[in-house]
């Protein structure tokens, strides 16, 4: 007499109120392949624990008899999926239990990558060499010359490709603890299978890592066979070209364990802050735009930063907003910055009434979008441009002042220095030094080199504009 | 507390302070800023970070984690939101709730890194195969970017259903000061629905699946109340929209754009208003209808005109409202005097 399988449910509710009868074709191996799961989940205790993740085509339904957690999800993404259970859930049992085409084809890169990651679970890799519910398609392990119904005439392998040896290409990978290839093609095989099933599960329940184990395994409908010459398709024609066998178990090794991170509280992870008020409206404060413009590398995002860290000090609203090119380095760069006395509408800044210019691409791009009543700063050493009604152009020698200071990265500091002694950003001058040092927080060796540059470019502006 | 932060790294704020549990991605400009926050503070908390092989393995990563119960989320922009369209679809028919944020680029196709809006339909009209609809919350600043993140959480696992932070790359770049939330998000209860593993879940089933006609209508029927239940949800905000002859109306970036075009009219003594969605879905229909009284409509977006669409479909027929739109395209933004202009136009050509 047949024990019911253990593990399944009583009756298959899911399917059809008290039947106790699968969906499958006689003859299929999924049942088989089901029972010995069903059976290893029950007899190694870890029901309550086990998540098993259906695929989508005939094993579809395996939240039918499966007594545990269930969860189905896309075509091929199973093993996403159980990526996922298995890292939400740690401790549990988590099955990927997938066709050929879902593994083997559309979801193979999410199949491949979980094996690469050892990611914890076990893949149960069913192989027909053929799609069964779909309709008979070829798979990519159909075999060459077997007939399918989108390869007529028999796959041929230079249109499309050869079988594909899943087991041996995860072989390559070093995470995986366990591969082995089985058959339920007789029941030799079928214990043999048993035996792999349980491995993988165990290696499961002992949380140490990838177990892949691949079925060959017959589909009479699909291959149009009676189930005894199915049967005999797979151990003489599947079994040459997929050997059955284990090619790595390593099930007794320790489970690796991985880099310890240093654990943080929410305060340790985002300090202190600088408590600074939050911004209030004042109608009386005149909104300014700025843009800073030049070269990526000449500090003109970080000469923004300062002057919104500094409004943000002063109570003020602001917005900062970077513009630069598609290059890591040296390509062209820019920020708009709002400061206002309620809050900011648009962070982009189409006609800035105070403009700094350090390159030569910044100033034809930007020179003529200044305001009428405006002011463009530039860096002296560039050519003068033509005049412009009612803006205002100053060059200033930044380069030259950061220079003779001996810091030439500072010729954004120096303009910050010109700007405050010009009046230019409205903002009191103890909140736009805190900005500058706090800017430096990381490289205190630069904030007294960043002072003097700035103190340098306050006094000759004080003294020539 | 406060601090100078990017949109992006609010977003990242925002979901430590919901409490998000489990973050898996695929690098793309310009979202990534917010995978880089997310390495960097979910270690250090004990929280799971995982960058995937591709969008397809994130979202479906997220539909794992999402039905073991976790606050799990993504983030990407266009190609990287269309590859997970087949994801988000499973997660509204399994309904399993996850934050998927997007921060726009131009498309379609490869486009380019800057800020567009063409992704509304997409985002709104579901996006995936099937009848159903992911929430949408549309932050407009930085202290959006984290509370909305945190919004969409709290939404989220109220519907069991994915929602959707549609942001844009102006908002993922730009800096501005965040209020930091006070404290944590209490992890919302799962045990009623979510596989954990554990003998209390073991009966649990997390599917979409319905063979049966019957049961599947039935399915999405149920859903589609749900969607409509959503509707409470729905929120705008309203600036000077009281006496407003005209109302300018956007979401996000565009919702700035026209808010600075309002003040300017304002101070030229010109009665305008912003009606600036918050939700897209639920979608304000109330507010909207409201502010239609005014009889003038500027739509301004960052698209070939899908909100302004959508818009339509929102107003009451009855009365009447003249709608026009101006919009940029290609990762440019329409400039404020524009806007202002365009309004002014629309005032001028209603009075002959």
């Amino acid at each position: 007499m047949i024990k019911r399988a253990t593990g399944f449910n009583e009756t298959f509710d899911r399917r059809e109120k008290g039947t106790k009868a699968t969906h499958y074709c006689p003859g299929c191996g999924h049942g088989i392949i089901n029972k010995l799961i069903a059976e290893a989940m029950a007899d190694l205790g870890i029901q309550d624990r086990t998540v098993f993740v259906s695929p989508v085509g005939c094993a579809a339904f395996c939240y039918y008899y499966f007594d545990c957690g269930n969860v189905a999800g896309p075509h091929g993404r199973a093993s996403a999926i159980a990526t996922g259970v298995s890292r939400a859930l740690p401790g549990s049992v988590v099955i990927s239990y997938q066709g050929d085409g879902d593994l083997g084809a559309i979801g193979f890169n999410n199949a491949f990558q979980a094996a690469n990651r050892g990611e914890h679970f076990a893949c149960f890799f069913v192989n027909n060499s053929i799609y069964a519910m779909t309709g008979g398609q070829m798979a990519p392990t159909t075999l060459i010359g077997q007939k399918t119904t989108t390869t007529p005439f028999g796959r041929d392998p230079v249109k499309e490709g050869y079988p594909l040896k899943v087991c041996e290409v995860l072989n390559q990978l070093q995470a995986p603890v366990y591969i082995e290839r089985v058959s339920v093609a007789d029941t030799k095989r079928i214990m043999q299978a048993k035996k792999a099933v349980r491995k993988a599960l165990e290696i499961q329940r002992d949380g140490k890592g990838y177990a892949f184990v691949e079925f060959l395994s017959p589909c009479p409908t699909n291959w149009r066979m009676d189930p005894v010459t199915s049967a005999e398709f797979v151990t003489e024609s599947m079994e040459k070209v997929f050997p059955l066998g284990c090619l790595r178990d390593r099930s007794a090794e320790h489970a690796p364990v991985p880099n310890q991170i240093p654990q943080l509280t929410l305060s340790q992870l985002f300090g202190e802050g600088r408590e600074g008020k939050a911004a209030e409206v004042d109608p009386a404060f005149k909104e300014k735009s700025f843009k800073f413009s030049g070269f990526g590398g000449q500090g003109v995002l970080s000469l923004g930063l300062v002057i919104a860290e500094a409004a943000g000090l002063a109570g003020r609203f602001v917005s900062w907003l970077p513009s630069y090119g598609p290059e890591q380095r040296g390509g062209y760069a820019s920020c708009s910055v709002v400061v206002s006395g309620h809050e900011v509408g648009s962070p982009t800044v189409d006609d800035p009434e105070v403009l700094v210019v350090m390159s030569q691409p910044a100033m034809e791009k930007y020179y003529h979008t200044v305001r009428p009543g405006g002011v463009m700063v530039y860096e002296a050493s560039l050519p003068c441009p033509e005049p412009r009604d009612g803006v205002r152009v100053l060059a200033f020698p930044a380069s030259k002042i950061a220079g003779e200071s001996r810091t030439p990265k500072a010729a954004n500091t120096a303009f910050l220095g010109a700007l405050t002694a010009m009046g230019l950003h409205g903002l009191p001058e103890e909140h736009v030094l805190a900005a500058l040092d706090a800017s430096f927080a990381a490289k205190p060796k630069l904030v007294e080199r960043n002072r003097k540059v700035y103190q340098t470019a306050f006094e000759w502006s004080t003294n020539n504009f | 507390m406060r601090k100078f932060v990017k949109g992006n790294e609010a977003v990242a704020i925002g979901a430590v302070y919901a409490g998000c549990e489990m973050y898996f991605g695929y690098p793309i400009t310009p979202a990534s800023d917010i995978a880089h926050a997310v390495a960097e503070y979910f270690p250090q908390l004990g929280r799971e970070h995982l960058q995937a092989e591709c969008e397809t393995g994130a979202i479906n990563m997220i539909f794992g984690a999402a039905a073991a119960g976790k606050l799990s989320m993504t983030a990407s922009s266009g190609p990287g939101i269309s590859l997970m369209q087949e994801g988000m679809s499973y997660l509204a028919g399994a309904q399993l709730p996850a934050v998927v944020v997007n921060v726009m680029r131009v498309g379609p196709g490869l486009g380019n890194i800057g800020p567009e809006q063409g992704d509304y339909n997409q985002a709104v009209k579901g996006g995936g195969h099937g009848n159903y609809h992911s929430l949408v919350l549309a932050p407009a600043s930085v202290q959006e970017m984290c509370d909305l993140t945190m919004k969409a959480f709290e939404l989220s696992f109220k519907y069991r259903n994915p929602a959707i932070v549609l942001a844009d790359a102006v908002l993922g770049q730009m800096m501005e000061f965040l209020t930091f939330p006070e404290e944590m998000k209490v992890k919302p209860m799962t045990d009623g629905w979510a596989v954990h593993g554990d003998h209390e879940t073991r009966c649990n089933l997390i599917t979409s699946i319905y063979l049966d006609n019957e049961l599947q209508e039935r399915h999405n029927w149920a859903l589609q109340e749900k969607y409509s239940a959503m509707q409470v949800e729905a929120l705008a905000e309203s600036y000077l929209l009281e006496d407003a002859e005209i109302v300018l109306t956007g979401y996000g970036t565009s919702a700035r754009i026209a808010r600075s075009a309002v003040d300017r009219l304002r101070d030229e003594g010109i009665k305008s208003g912003l009606l600036r969605p918050i939700t897209l879905f639920p979608f304000p229909t109330e507010q909207l209808q409201r502010a239609a009284l005014a009889g003038k409509i500027l739509v301004v977006e960052l698209s070939n005109g899908q909100y302004r669409d959508d818009l339509l479909l929102h107003l009451d027929r009855k009365i009447p409202c003249q709608v026009d739109l101006i919009n940029r395209m290609g990762g440019n933004m329409m400039k404020v005097k524009d806007v202002v202009e365009k309004a002014k136009k629309m005032l001028r050509e209603g009075s002959q």
